[in-house]
């Protein structure tokens, strides 16, 4: 494939010269990776923001209470090792959520009732 | 799928506003921009809180000294949202940040310039967060989730840094005819490196078409850099003090400024390491990472120490 690239926010510096090399090789002393979930008040789901290194869980909420939530942005932390994390393939996308695209009966905006019927 | 129907997915995407997610397919050049991208504006943030820490110990009140603090500690959390973001990309952040140090990624080159005075402090805040700021909040709307995502919490803190910048030169434009000084001459140092950090002319940024048309970048320089010179154009009119540029004057046809020329050769040479402080903050860096070595290693070997522990128990 053709190598574009090479533009960059704060201030352009040439590819050469630009640095971020993806060649990734494993070191001995990286503390391992947490994503973060904040509960932002009372009522609300736990909701990702981000990620951070510790060595154990306590020092990962410390560590993401200092980071995330500076400005109240939080009532409870929960945080997971990154290697816990099962996802889906983005590859399968359409065989996990088109089906259902045609099951249109789930939706209320299905069933076609009379406008006399209320609070329905 | 093959590589040519993942890219035809990768650009409808593009084309249609949708987000670019970690485990999405995407080209390897998009993979390396970002990440040499993401990574330079990472450690703009980390060592940009080396010409401000230069003035904590010594800011003229308790008020002003929790104010620095306060806001170098956020440019510590952007650093931070910013390498996780990164890291997102398949890169370690081990070795994005031994790349900062053996000088193979580069950093805004504006923190290449010292700290002479305390007004600098105000200056960088309304110059330098501001210049930042109408960058990032383009950022918002690039094409790479986790990019975007961090830029919507940087933008959310970056609005505290300008205002207390311009309200810390406010005060001294009302001053003593010393502090007035003191403030212009803190302008007429930072503006032209503020102008500096959109980076090189569209006519001379070769490569910028691609970062566009993937949606990385959503402005050029060179418009980022005008709206900034007419934001600051008009409000440096409530400090009284003047922009460092005969040239600058209002222009009523284009409905915008008119403005001299950037010393194209001191930006060039700042990148390349010429900058007066480009070894002093690199020295910085690496000596905080050397130096906390140990420290990563106590911390790494007790937690799992007590990880075999609970396993034998
Ligand atoms: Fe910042
Ligand atoms: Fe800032």
């Amino acid at each position: 494939m053709k190598n574009f690239i090479q533009k960059f926010y704060y201030g352009d510096i040439p590819e050469e010269k630009g640095g971020g090399a993806i060649i990734s090789k494993n070191t001995k002393t990286e503390w391992p990776l947490w994503e973060v979930f904040i509960r932002s008040k009372q009522g609300l789901d736990h909701k990702h923001i981000g990620s951070l290194h510790a060595t154990d869980a306590k020092m990962a909420i410390e560590n993401a209470r200092d980071v995330y939530t500076r400005r109240m942005e939080g009532v409870s932390i929960w945080v997971v090792e990154s290697k816990n994390i099962h996802a889906s393939n983005p590859d399968d996308a359409e065989s996990l959520y088109e089906p259902a695209n045609d099951k249109i009966y789930r939706h209320p905006t299905f069933y076609q009732l009379p406008d006399e019927l209320s609070h329905m | 799928m093959t590589e040519q129907t993942s890219e035809n997915v990768f650009l409808q995407k593009i084309e249609a506003e949708i987000k670019i997610e970690p485990k999405d397919w995407m080209p390897d050049a998009y993979r390396k921009t970002n990440i040499r991208q993401i990574s330079q504006h990472a450690h703009s943030e980390i060592v940009g809180m080396l010409p401000e820490g230069n003035w904590i110990s010594r800011a003229p009140s308790l008020k002003r000294k929790l104010i620095l603090l306060a806001k170098v500690q956020d440019e510590a959390g952007h650093g931070l949202y910013l390498y996780s973001a990164c890291e997102t990309l398949g890169i370690t952040r081990e070795e994005t940040i031994n790349d900062l140090h053996s000088g193979k990624a580069k950093y805004a080159s504006i923190f290449n310039y010292p700290t002479l005075s305390w007004a600098d402090i105000g200056a960088i805040g309304w110059l330098v967060d501001g210049a930042a700021i109408m960058n990032q909040v383009m950022l918002t709307r690039t094409s790479y989730g986790p990019y975007a995502r961090a830029m919507v919490k940087i933008c959310k803190e970056e609005s505290f840094h300008q205002r207390q910048g311009f309200e810390s030169l406010l005060v001294l434009s009302k001053g003593t005819e010393a502090q007035k000084q003191m403030c212009q001459d803190a302008i007429n140092r930072w503006w032209w490196p503020s102008l500096m950090m959109f980076g090189p002319k569209d006519s001379e940024s070769t490569n910028s078409d691609q970062s566009m048309k993937w949606k990385i970048k959503r402005k050029s320089n060179d418009e980022l850099r005008q709206s900034f010179v007419d934001m600051i154009a008009e409000q440096i009119k409530l400090l009284s003090m003047k922009l460092p540029d005969d040239k600058l004057k209002w222009n009523k046809e284009k409905n915008q400024y008119d403005w001299g020329e950037i010393n194209w050769d001191e930006f060039w040479n700042v990148i390349k390491g010429n900058g007066p402080c480009n070894k002093e903050r690199i020295a910085a860096r690496s000596k905080a990472w050397e130096e906390g070595e140990w420290v990563r290693i106590a911390a790494k070997t007790y937690a799992e120490k007590k990880i075999n522990k609970q396993v034998a128990v």
